[in-house]
């Protein structure tokens, strides 16, 4: 090969390795010029190309009886039946959120419901899950964000019914800001974003091109440093009014004649929007930035191709069609401007009037960035558990779910999810605050379940296991409602991949996944990976896949809640209590500790477990279920009694010989549900878990205004809920 | 009887009250955008919830100049059934067709939560199947619905018995912590001086079905159905 000057600051600037532009000018036989090298940098980047972790997704499943559409869209699709689809995926907008976490949250919830609306699908719900350094020193993060996620949301008339929120030291530099947006859309009516046959035309619809969020999808693809705040033009800034105009029109624009397909504009923009359009129908587009409506004066092709301005969709319509659709646009008020259109040549052709300034293929664009396989080395993570250093259990068990309860990890979410508007849309059948919410779907007896789960301290204990646990717990949340688990979103938030123990991370957890996924038979149809989530305030943060999961009640009527719903049911805890604390809310909070090993976990029991609470529910067997996760069995237990605004007298909690009695109350044993039944269905629900051969123990009743194990615990319920409602505040 | 939903670029309760009176009630419904002055013949016209026109400025204030209003004004100066729920609240304040003004909540948040509102005012075209007292829960879902006017609006809005709903606990005692944004004398909702145009935070049309966890918003829409049966008509 001739030698090559490689400019090393210009590279830097785009975010390509000198191997990467080798590869470039071989591909091309030239040198790229500056436009086609800044198109070639976002397109390569991490963020938009997946060129570290796509030999890894490529384990996942994503083929299922009710997939409609898998990964590869701007969002996955399942058939729920009864003529409908659903419509959903979650993506990180991570290190926008660290520098500016109003806005960077609200893009991020902008960014996701245009993915869902380019399919042709309302959004129906949001969901948002969050990760910050403790309280208070990461409050700024906290409210910002917060405020940024009911900010766009509640402007778009779009209910966040769902969410999590954790606080971590690894999480003070880089908060996680992950959002899920869900819609739905009449199977036959399901978008896809291929630009067609060459004459089609491309319209940019919305918001006028400015300055910002230039080099975002580089930006995303890098660790946060001190010259993080200098990178703070590359966030964007949000108008929900703007989207919310956008939203009703792409309504009806997608089911009309002569509308090919709906593209977002986000990451990389409309380098990325052309391309990929292009590129799922085998086919070339040519454009002029000259005809691209610009917020600023003087801007370059390069900036014009690169901006990342919010609120903007590509319109692809058959040619001649435009006239007709305009009144659509006029309605709205949106600008749309005819900017190129669909060839039939394979490159993307970019003009800035007379002047032609980049020519390239759309397949080196697109799948062209050269997969790199990185070297991984096993992290041995924290130490494991000595029981012998800890001590004998403590006496005051009722202290210890008091002080659980008013943590910041076990908390009552209500001060996050009382800013959210919840209830918008008259669908909200079981609101934010028990283990999953449930939407009714028009015109059916369908009920919609969501949920989105993470637990990135049981992945640094053992990031197989941990990806595993992420994956059942969301089955599990779902089946407490008594929904059965369809299908799964993920977001996969890891630190540098180029240090092999961050590699090693990444490829067991999305194995972990993988055989989650298979044994609980849901396909994963859609993701978003964020790599690079450093700081140097916390290093690397924990491996944190983040899983959302949607699952279907035949009957909504058969749902159930998690709070106890009545006095004199009995309580009783599905599935077994194994004698382990490691990585527990518990050991955190009561300890200081965080140590493994992560919770066992045994996947032909979580599936079992589910069975048989989703079989109880269809018959009527329960009165309430929920999860026990974080804290445990008294934690849970509590939660049901906070929920359902009762009490529960129960037997002394016996334990295996040997066995810990902190084990028992605050240990994270997967596969369990505390749950309550009117006396007279105990019997068939006795024999119901002996047929699907999953523990069931009794523990005692509901009544009362206090949470009492005989002899071991006693709290009054006033002085638990006061603790649960004021952590967060 | 008619419903007339009005639809500012913005709005999204829109589709909720259209829901509720096409398929609770059973009533006709017809959508009237911003942009025409036609009522089409409605008996009643809401105002939903939104973010009309972003609520950039201020809440309802560029919603009032819109065509639509004009016609709203003059339907609701010859008696017609004005009913302004949240943002439309918002906008018939701005629009002067109410009294006062709906400014920040005092936590300075955005707040979506059930609240109960004790009924002052049965003899309201919106209010006839509550009684005097009658508590009802009903949901709210805002950032600005803190209700205030100056002494002497507030005083003749007192002596008028223009103060149709107050935000109290379930007992229906008016306190400070049922009250969920400060609003004055836990003002949830009033009518003007003829009783026919009414403005409140709280949304009834989402709490109509058990499903969506209760019932009493439908008593609203049914006094509106059977008081138009004598109202006037666009």
């Amino acid at each position: 090969m001739s030698p090559i000057a490689v400019d090393e600051r210009k590279l830097r600037e785009v975010a390509l390795t000198a191997d990467e532009y080798l590869e470039i000018v071989e591909r091309l036989d030239r040198e790229p010029n500056e436009v086609e090298l800044g198109m070639l940098g976002v397109l390569w980047s991490e963020h938009c190309s997946y060129k570290t972790s796509r030999p890894l997704l490529r384990r996942l499943p994503t083929e299922g009886p009710r997939v409609l559409q898998g990964p590869g869209e701007n969002a996955g699709a399942l058939d729920i039946g009864e003529g409908w689809a659903v419509v959903f995926k979650v993506e990180s907008h991570n290190h926008p959120s660290a520098i500016e976490p109003y806005q960077g949250a609200a893009t991020g919830v902008g960014g996701i419901l245009r993915d869902v609306i380019a399919m042709g699908a309302r959004p129906v719900a949001l969901l948002d899950s969050l990760r910050f350094g403790p309280l208070p020193r990461s409050r700024r993060h906290f409210e910002g964000v917060v405020a940024g996620v009911g900010g766009y949301g509640n402007c778009m008339g779009i209910p966040t019914v769902g969410g999590e929120v954790y606080f971590e030291d690894c999480y003070a530099g880089n908060p996680l800001v992950n959002a899920m947006c869900v819609g739905l859309v009449r199977a036959d009516r399901l978008q896809r974003a291929r630009a067609g046959g060459a004459g089609n035309l491309l319209l940019l619809v919305g918001a006028q091109t400015g300055r910002d969020g230039i080099h975002g999808a580089s930006f995303a693809s890098l660790e946060l440093d001190g010259a993080a705040e200098e990178r703070r033009p590359a966030v964007q800034v949000g108008n929900p009014f703007l989207e919310k105009c956008l939203l009703e029109a792409c309504m009806e624009l997608a089911p009309r004649p002569g509308v090919v397909a709906i593209q977002d504009l986000g990451a990389a923009g409309l380098t990325s929007a052309v391309a990929e359009s292009a590129a799922r129908s085998g086919a070339g587009a040519r454009l002029d930035v000259a005809a691209v409506p610009r917020r600023e004066r003087g801007m370059t092709p390069y900036e014009v191709m690169l901006s990342e301005s919010q609120e903007r969709m590509l319109v692809v319509v058959e040619p001649g069609r435009q006239a007709e659709l305009a009144e659509v646009f006029a309605k709205w008020d949106l600008e749309a401007s005819v900017i190129g259109e669909v060839t039939d040549d394979g490159l993307l052709v970019v003009a800035d009037g007379d002047d032609e300034v980049a020519r390239l293929p759309v397949e080196l664009l697109t799948d062209g960035a050269p997969v790199r396989l990185l070297e991984a080395r096993p992290d041995p993570g924290p130490p494991e558990l000595d029981l012998d250093r800890l001590g004998p259990a403590p006496a005051d068990l009722g202290a210890v779910v008091l002080r659980l309860l008013g943590s910041p990890n076990l908390g009552s979410r209500r001060p996050v999810f009382r800013r959210y508007d919840h209830m918008v849309g008259d669908a909200t059948v079981v609101p934010p605050g028990g283990d999953a919410a449930v939407l009714r779907v028009p015109g059916s007896r369908l009920g919609l379940a969501l949920t989105i789960d993470g637990n990135g301290r049981y992945c640094r204990l053992d990031p197989f296991v941990g990806a595993q646990i992420a994956v059942a717990e969301a089955a599990r949340n779902l089946a407490a409602v008594g929904a059965r688990p369809l299908g799964v979103t993920d977001c996969l938030n890891f630190g540098n991949p180029e240090r092999p123990e961050v590699y090693w991370q990444l490829q067991r957890a999305v194995d972990g996944i993988a055989v989650a996924c298979r044994a609980l038979g849901v396909p994963v149809v859609s993701g978003n990976v964020s790599l690079y989530n450093e700081s140097e305030l916390g290093g690397s943060i924990d491996p944190t896949p983040v899983i959302g999961m949607i699952g279907l009640l035949p009957d909504r009527d058969r749902r159930l809640a998690a709070g106890f719903a009545a006095d004199g049911d009995a309580v009783l805890v599905v599935g077994k209590t194994c004698n382990e604390m490691g990585g527990s809310e518990y050991l955190k909070v009561v300890h200081g500790e965080v140590a493994g090993p992560a919770p066992a976990l045994d996947l032909a029991a979580e599936r079992a477990a589910n069975e048989l609470v989703l079989a109880a529910a269809a018959d009527g067997l329960l009165r309430s279920a929920h999860d026990v996760a974080e804290g445990g069995l008294l934690a849970a237990l509590a939660e049901s009694c906070l929920l359902g605004g009762r009490g529960a007298r129960c037997d002394a909690l016996r334990t295996d010989q040997g066995g810990r009695l902190d084990a028992a109350f605050f240990g994270e044993s997967q596969g369990r549900f505390v749950v309550s039944a009117a006396p007279a269905a105990l019997t068939a629900l006795r024999q119901l878990a002996g047929v699907h051969d999953v523990e069931l123990t009794l523990l005692g009743r509901t009544g009362g205004d206090r949470v009492v194990f005989e002899g071991q615990v006693d709290v009054g319920l006033p002085e638990l809920r006061k603790a649960w409602e004021e952590a967060l505040l | 009887m008619r419903f007339g939903v009005v639809v500012f670029p913005g709005t999204w309760s829109d589709r909720d009250c259209g829901h509720v009176v096409r398929d609770v009630l059973g009533a006709d419904l017809v959508y009237l955008w911003h942009k025409d002055r036609d009522l089409r013949g409605a008996d009643c016209v809401i105002l939903p919830g939104g973010f009309s026109y972003g609520d950039y400025l201020r809440a309802g204030a560029i919603a009032r100049f819109s065509p639509v209003m004009e016609t709203v004004a003059e339907f609701a100066a010859r008696g017609g059934l004005v009913w302004g729920i949240c943002n439309g609240f918002q906008v018939l304040c701005e629009a002067g067709l109410l009294p006062g003004a709906l400014v920040r909540n005092d936590c300075l948040e955005f707040r979506c939560e059930w609240t109960h509102l004790r009924c002052e005012r049965e003899a309201t075209p919106f209010t006839g199947c509550l009684g005097r007292g009658q508590v009802v829960r009903v949901p709210i879902a805002h950032g600005e619905g803190n209700y205030v006017a100056d002494p002497a609006t507030l005083d003749a809005l007192e002596r008028r018995g223009q103060v149709v709903f107050r935000y109290c606990d379930a007992a229906g005692t008016t306190t400070r912590v049922a009250n969920p944004n400060g609003s004055h004398a836990n003002i949830a909702g009033i009518v003007n001086e003829r009783g026919n145009v009414l403005g409140m935070m709280p949304h009834p049309e989402r709490c109509a079905e058990a499903e969506l966890g209760g019932t009493d918003g439908l008593l609203l829409f049914r006094s509106v159905l059977e008081a138009a049966a004598g109202a006037v008509r666009a």
